[in-house]
């Protein structure tokens, strides 16, 4: 008996499963549960150092920024700041943090905490792990009272409204004393946003309770669980069973495998991604030492823009994104539609491949006897269905120009590896831009490159360009939004007149929800917009269910009475055959 | 003696394996700080800082040491990934994984073993034929699309990832059951896979003994066929299979990559998938002695063992 108890035990320990048995909860009731999909590990529950944007996005509902970003439209909007202030020169900020907010443990919310935050990041090195770039140009940062945070830049910058910083409760993280080694995960986890996380297991799910403290108002159902799926055809499956909630990041294939089913709703949304395909503009170190080995063709301007002309992008969306895409043009995709910049008739590269075999031609490139001008390497990634198909479909448009094809599809990491020492002559890469565009525009600055060693770049396709560098620099400390949008815009332009990339397509965000469990979700925008992968909680935190009957978890029980009949068939059957053998064993000769 | 140069053996292949993933695993493409900051806004100062944290920015030689010296005393480094000691984050793995493949490798050797005796002594039979040819079309259909077909084919009756549910009663009775309905599928999947093997074995093996002159003794003895196959045939036979099944027990630490990947099992072949995509260095060596560490074991003890079970064979 002993040893079968023990064993009992061991095999309790192996589950990770408390014995302890439930009595309080079972007399509750059930509580109504969002359940999420999520096909990326949690690398740290810890907000200054979790990179991973799975991570970000949990991080965004247990921690409130100082401000927000609208759910129906993204303009900035009250976070635990009500109220903000520049003063004349730009370089000092007053923010206000009015009283009534608390933390999910009924502490209030001050300055204090603000201020806490950014001084932590600016004295703490790993503090600065996941959001230093928010912080590198902060002076000081000072409460002078539990309603005010003063925040005093080096210089003038028009992002101080878009700050993602999570801010942590100074009571909690003024007891830590390694940022580096505290993992965040004292459940529950005192925050200020509108869920409180309760439990991970690490690589399995994560578990957020609504914070009923939420300063909005508490989230309208009980629970919020992310379970992690490493296949994204399996978490499309498991939508279609009703093991999940929400899926999303889904292809055009698995999205229209979802046509009509039952119970669920599709949502096609304006993605915030882009694809492209990178050009190689003769990449040069930050000191101006040639790096890579790009074709030399590609360093005529002429060159690459007709390389973009005798793509046919409208083609390439239909027939490659099975038209889940908008024709690509500028870096800020559509959804950003203040920022967003279309070509007007006079830029526009109409797809014309005479056109482009005659500018070939011009620029001093014939074609040779064989028909071909030269050749050029396109590097995708293997297993993604567009890098597949898409660069089939290029090595067809770069024939008919005389420029034959060699495409490698490798992995992810070879491919990063390959942009990055710019060995590439073309190759596929893509973007997620958040609301602010100076992130994705600031990719491209001449700054970006590599330095001598080659080491240290976080240049995009080895563009440096001095009338690009002048309109960022411009931008930068444009305070009048109107002015700022044109600098924006006429970046973009010259970005698409001297095409470093070309920005194929602006993907659609795929994703589904079973409305037999929750009615509707809050998108962001409001027309057209995602429910996951927001600049912010709305997706998750506007969720309705769909009524308490619907939520029943009594459809579970044949599952878990099958389980039961399975292990106990295994163990029947196992009794049978050690009890014939014994009865045979007593036939002795 | 010759024990302890087996001892000897296993020892120098441990080493040369810590060595050799060291090294192996920096040749893997990619750049972990880059792949884990890709697509947010990182500066060079955030990158470089990120690089110091995990030890990246110094010489090859001197990380080398740092972590050769660490593992002998049993620190395997600290995951990029999951900013967790490295032996914490496999150990957590490793209950997964031998419920997982130690449940199908048992239930694929008892039932790979049982129908390779029985077809090989009913040989060209019916039975025979279905057996081999079953097993042989599973063992070649790849596991990833046979995973995802069990998946669709048995709709709602089993869930289709991980190992429990997150709302299942606390209570050890009703987590025991989820994760035995939780398990159903992938078990299913590895042991039509691997199946294949210990039938085909075992049926070879027995072939072999079938003419021997002492199965005729035994049935002249009187003996029913039944007897003679299980008391004389078998045990003569089982020889090769054994040390087959201590190759695979070794394996089973290494978990099964591609039926955990599709079941997202949280085991540590889905460790070594996500390790992998990183490249997590200081997880990939880790996993690396620890799966290679499991196999050279294994191999001793079915050394060992050979020679228990068959005295020509001896050890000591």
């Amino acid at each position: 008996m002993r040893v079968k108890s023990s064993a009992l035990l061991a095999i309790a320990t192996t589950l990770g499963v408390s014995a302890a048995p439930a009595t309080a909860q079972e007399q509750a009731p059930t509580p109504v549960i969002l359940k999420v999909a999520i096909t990326q590990q949690i690398d740290s529950m810890n907000p200054f150092l979790a990179v991973f944007q799975s991570s970000t996005e949990i991080g965004r509902l247990m921690y409130d920024y100082l401000t927000a970003y609208a759910a129906d439209d993204q303009r900035v909007t009250e976070g635990l700041a009500n109220r903000w202030e520049p003063s004349a020169d730009k370089l000092t900020w007053t923010f206000t943090v009015p009283e009534g907010k608390k933390w999910s443990d009924g502490q209030p919310i001050t300055a204090q905490d603000v201020a806490f935050t950014y001084n932590l990041m600016l004295t703490d090195e790993v503090a600065r792990t996941a959001n230093g770039s928010f912080v590198t140009n902060f002076a000081s940062v000072a409460a002078t009272d539990d309603k005010t945070v003063v925040v005093k830049t080096k210089a003038p910058q028009v992002t101080m409204l878009a700050l993602d910083i999570p801010i942590v409760p100074k009571h909690v993280w003024e007891k830590v004393t390694s940022v580096k080694d505290y993992t965040n995960e004292q459940m529950p986890v005192v925050g200020s946003g509108p869920f409180v996380l309760t439990e991970h297991v690490a690589g399995q799910f994560i578990k957020l309770k609504a914070n009923k403290n939420y300063w909005r108002g508490a989230a309208k159902y009980d629970e919020l669980h992310f379970v992690y799926f490493q296949n994204s055809d399996a978490a499309v499956q498991a939508l279609a069973k009703g093991e999940v909630d929400l899926v999303n990041r889904m292809a055009p294939a698995q999205y229209e495998s979802l046509e009509g089913k039952a119970g669920v709703t599709r949502n096609k949304a304006q993605g915030r991604r882009f694809t492209e395909l990178l050009i190689n503009p003769g990449a040069q170190t930050r000191t101006g030492e040639p790096i890579g080995d790009g074709n030399p063709a590609l360093k005529d301007v002429r060159v690459r823009r007709a390389i973009a002309q005798a793509i046919d992008l409208d083609a390439l969306v239909s027939r490659v994104n099975l038209g889940y895409a908008e024709k690509g043009a500028g870096l800020v995709p559509p959804v950003f539609d203040k920022w967003h910049w279309q070509p007007g008739t006079s830029e526009q590269r109409e797809f014309d491949p005479a056109a482009a075999n005659a500018a070939l031609d011009a620029a001093g490139f014939p074609r040779r006897p064989d028909g071909t001008r030269f050749g050029l390497r396109l590097i995708g990634r293997a297993g993604r269905a567009y890098d597949e198909q898409a660069s089939e479909y290029l090595k067809r448009s770069m024939s008919e120009i005389g420029i034959p094809l060699d495409v490698r599809l490798v992995t992810d990491n070879q491919l990063n590896e390959v942009t990055t020492a710019a060995t590439y002559d073309l190759a596929f890469s893509g973007w997620a831009t958040n609301v602010d565009p100076d992130f994705i525009l600031s990719l491209h600055t001449c700054a970006q490159r590599p330095g001598a060693d080659g080491k240290g770049g976080t240049t995009d396709a080895y563009f440096c360009d001095e009338t690009y560098d002048k309109l960022y620099a411009q931008q930068l400390s444009e305070f009048d939004e109107g002015k700022r949008v044109e600098i924006v815009k006429q970046m973009q332009a010259r970005f698409y007149d001297q095409v470093p990339a070309v920005v194929l397509a602006y993907e659609n965000a795929l994703e589904a929800y079973r409305s037999d469990h929750f009615a509707r979700f809050t998108t962001q925008p409001a027309e057209g917009g995602v429910i996951m992968a927001q600049n912010g909680m709305w997706g998750y935190y506007g969720a309705e269910p769909a009524g308490r009957a619907a939520q029943s978890s009594g459809s579970r029980w044949p599952g878990l009475v099958l389980g039961g009949v399975v292990i106990a068939g295994l163990v029947v059957v196992s009794v049978l055959y050690a009890r014939r053998r014994n009865a045979t064993a007593g036939e002795r000769e | 003696m010759r024990l302890a140069g087996r001892l000897g053996g296993a020892a120098v292949s441990l080493l040369m394996v810590a060595v050799l993933g060291f090294f192996l695993f920096r040749v893997v493409p990619g750049d972990p700080v880059v792949s884990m900051t890709r697509g947010r806004p990182t500066t060079a100062a955030m990158q470089a800082e990120l690089r110091t944290q995990f030890g990246l920015d110094r010489p090859l030689v001197e990380q080398f040491w740092h972590y050769f010296t660490g593992l002998l005393r049993g620190d395997m480094g600290t995951s990029f990934t999951f900013r967790r000691p490295v032996a914490d984050v496999i150990l957590e793995r490793l209950g997964p994984t031998l419920l997982l493949v130690g449940t199908s490798t048992l239930i694929a050797v008892v039932l790979g073993l049982w129908l390779g005796v029985r077809a090989a002594w009913r040989r060209d039979s019916g039975f025979d034929r279905a057996t081999t040819g079953v097993s042989l079309t599973l063992w070649a259909v790849p596991t990833f699309w046979l995973g995802m077909l069990l998946m669709m084919a048995t709709g709602d009756l089993f869930p289709s990832r991980g190992m429990r549910d997150t709302d299942t009663a606390p209570d050890f009775v009703s987590q025991a059951l989820d994760v035995g309905h939780h398990l159903v599928l992938p078990s299913l999947t590895l042991v039509a896979v691997v199946c294949a093997e210990y039938v085909l074995v075992m049926r070879s093996s027995l072939l072999e003994e079938m003419h021997a002159p002492y199965l005729t003794t035994a049935r002249a003895k009187g003996l029913r066929d039944d007897l003679v196959r299980r008391r004389h045939a078998v045990p003569n036979a089982v020889l090769p299979a054994i040390t087959l099944v201590f190759l695979r027990f070794g394996l089973v630490v290494a978990g099964a990559i591609t039926t955990e990947t599709v079941f997202s099992w949280p085991g540590l072949g889905l460790l070594f998938y996500d390790a992998l995509t990183g490249p997590d260095y200081f997880l990939l060596q880790g996993l690396l002695v620890v799966t290679a560490g499991a196999v050279v074991v294994m191999n001793l003890l079915a050394d060992v063992l050979h020679g228990v079970l068959d005295p020509r064979v001896k050890v000591v």
